[in-house]
C-alpha cells in the first residue's frame, strides 16, 4: 500500500517514452528510475542497480569539471534542484561504467504538485560529443 | 455498505430502446450504511437519486471525482439543493488556480444554467478534498489524484471493514508500455488495494483503445489487469461508451471473461442495481 505520488508516476511514464536520457528521484534524492536511454549512456541497467541513494549515484559516474577536477555532488544540477526546489542546468564530464568519458549537459526540474508540494525531481541529459 | 448505481454511462446520457438494460444516465452512485449516505458524482443519474431520497435525509454529502460535464451535469436537478431546510456538502478536487466553488459556478450560472450556485436555497458548503484521509460521519475517506485529463480524484471509502474504491475515469496504463506492472508505479493502486468493490472505468474495447490513448479512459483488458494488480474482491465495470448498446456490452463482457480466469468477481451493474459489500 505505498504507490508513488502521481507526479512521479506520470514523470516515469513520460521518461519511458522519451528518446532523451532521464532520471527521476524522490524528494530525498533516491534515484527511483532511469530510462533505457540513460542506461545506454551510463552503462548500467536499472534492473540490476535498482533504486540508488543520492550518496551512491552522485559519485558513481565520477563527475568532473571541464577542467578535470572532481565535481562535488552539491554542484550537480539534480542535487541543486533537490536542495533548492528550483530548475538547474550544467555541463560536465562523466565516466560510464565501461570507462568511457562523456561531456554531458543536464537540466533538472522540480516536480512541484498542487500547493507547491515537492514530490521529487526529474533530470534530462544528453551528450555533447561522441564518446572520447 | 449498500452501493446503488444511479448512472453508469460515460461522456453523455443516452436513453433509448437499446440502452434500457444497463441504462443511459451518466455517473452517480449512492453509498449508504444505515442512516448515512454518500453520493458519488452528479451525472444525470443524480436526478432520480434526489427524488428517491425525499424526506429521508436533511444532510447530504456529494463527492465529485472531477468537473467533466458528465460528472456534474445532473447537479442542477438534485432536489435537495432547492430545499431551504437541507444542508448540502459538496467535495471535489482543488484546482491549480480557481477555488472549487468558482469552477463549479462556471456551469451553475447563466448562460449555461438559469440559477447561480450562490443563489441555491439550501445551506451549501463546498469543500476541496484534503490530501490526508478525512471522515464524513462514520465513513473514512481517502481522496487521491489519478491519471485523467484535468485534476481528477479517485476515492477509497471505508466503513468498518468494508472498502469501496471509486475510479470512474482513469487511464492507469497510459504510457506504461506494457512493462511488468509494479504496483508502486500504478496510478490509483493505493485507493483500490484489496477493496471489497472497485468501481472502475471500462469505456473502450481493447481494439478501440489504440485510437484513444490519452483520452483518460481504460479499455476492458486494462481494467481487468488493474483490478488484478490491486487484488480487489469484486469489480464493477463502469463509465460505458454512450455508443455501446446493451447487447454489445454483454457480448464484450462475455468475450473478456472467456479469455481469462479472473481471481475476483466481475459484473456490469445495471442502472438501479444495488451491490452489497
Ligand atoms: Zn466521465
Ligand atoms: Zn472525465
Amino acid at each position: 500500500m505505498a504507490a508513488y505520488p502521481l507526479e512521479l508516476i506520470l514523470s516515469r511514464q513520460l521518461a519511458e517514452n522519451l528518446a532523451i536520457p532521464a532520471f527521476i528521484t524522490d524528494p530525498a534524492g533516491n534515484l527511483l528510475y532511469y530510462n533505457e536511454q540513460a542506461e545506454a549512456l551510463l552503462g548500467k541497467r536499472f534492473e540490476f542497480t535498482g533504486p540508488m541513494s543520492v550518496e551512491e549515484w552522485s559519485v558513481i559516474f565520477k563527475p568532473k569539471t571541464k577542467e578535470g577536477k572532481d565535481l562535488p555532488p552539491s554542484d550537480l544540477p539534480l542535487v541543486q534542484t533537490l536542495n533548492t526546489h528550483r530548475p538547474s542546468h550544467s555541463t560536465f564530464w562523466i565516466e560510464s561504467l565501461g570507462g568511457q568519458r562523456h561531456l554531458i549537459s543536464v537540466t533538472s526540474l522540480p516536480l512541484l504538485g498542487p500547493e507547491g508540494t515537492f514530490y521529487g525531481a526529474m533530470a534530462i541529459f544528453w551528450t555533447n560529443e561522441p564518446a572520447l | 455498505m449498500n452501493v446503488t448505481f444511479w448512472g453508469t454511462r460515460g461522456s453523455l446520457p443516452c436513453s433509448g430502446p437499446d440502452t434500457q438494460i444497463y441504462g443511459g444516465n451518466t455517473p452517480c452512485v449512492g453509498v449508504s450504511v444505515g442512516e448515512e449516505l454518500l453520493i458519488l458524482d452528479a451525472g444525470s443519474g443524480i436526478r432520480r437519486l434526489g427524488i428517491s431520497l425525499k424526506g429521508k435525509y436533511s444532510t447530504f454529502h456529494l463527492l465529485l471525482s472531477h468537473l467533466h460535464m458528465d460528472h456534474i451535469q445532473g447537479m442542477g436537478f438534485f432536489l435537495p439543493l432547492y430545499d431551504p431546510k437541507a444542508e448540502v456538502h459538496i467535495y471535489g478536487p482543488a484546482g491549480h488556480s480557481a477555488p472549487l466553488i468558482d469552477r463549479l459556478s462556471r456551469y451553475l450560472s447563466p448562460p449555461l444554467f438559469p440559477i447561480r450556485i450562490r443563489e441555491l436555497p439550501c445551506r451549501l458548503f463546498v469543500h476541496e478534498v484534503p490530501a490526508r484521509p478525512f471522515n464524513i460521519g462514520s465513513f473514512r475517506i481517502v481522496a487521491q489524484r489519478v491519471i485523467h485529463p484535468g485534476v481528477t480524484i479517485g476515492y477509497r471509502i471505508q466503513h468498518g471493514h468494508s472498502v469501496l474504491a471509486y475510479l470512474p475515469d482513469h487511464e492507469p496504463m497510459l504510457g506504461a508500455n506494457g512493462r511488468p506492472k509494479d504496483p508502486a508505479w500504478l496510478s490509483g493502486h493505493d485507493l483500490a488495494y484489496q477493496a471489497g468493490l472497485l468501481i472502475h472505468d471500462a469505456q473502450f474495447t481493447d481494439e478501440e483503445y489504440p485510437r484513444f490513448v490519452g483520452w483518460g479512459h481504460s479499455c476492458l483488458g486494462q481494467t481487468l489487469e488493474f483490478a488484478r494488480l490491486a487484488e480487489v474482491r469484486q469489480l464493477a465495470l463502469f463509465h460505458h461508451d454512450p455508443g455501446r448498446d446493451d447487447l454489445q456490452m454483454e457480448a464484450l463482457f462475455q468475450q473478456a471473461l472467456a479469455k481469462q480466469a479472473l481471481p475476483f468477481g466481475a459484473s456490469i451493474p445495471k442502472e438501479g442495481e444495488i451491490l452489497v459489500i
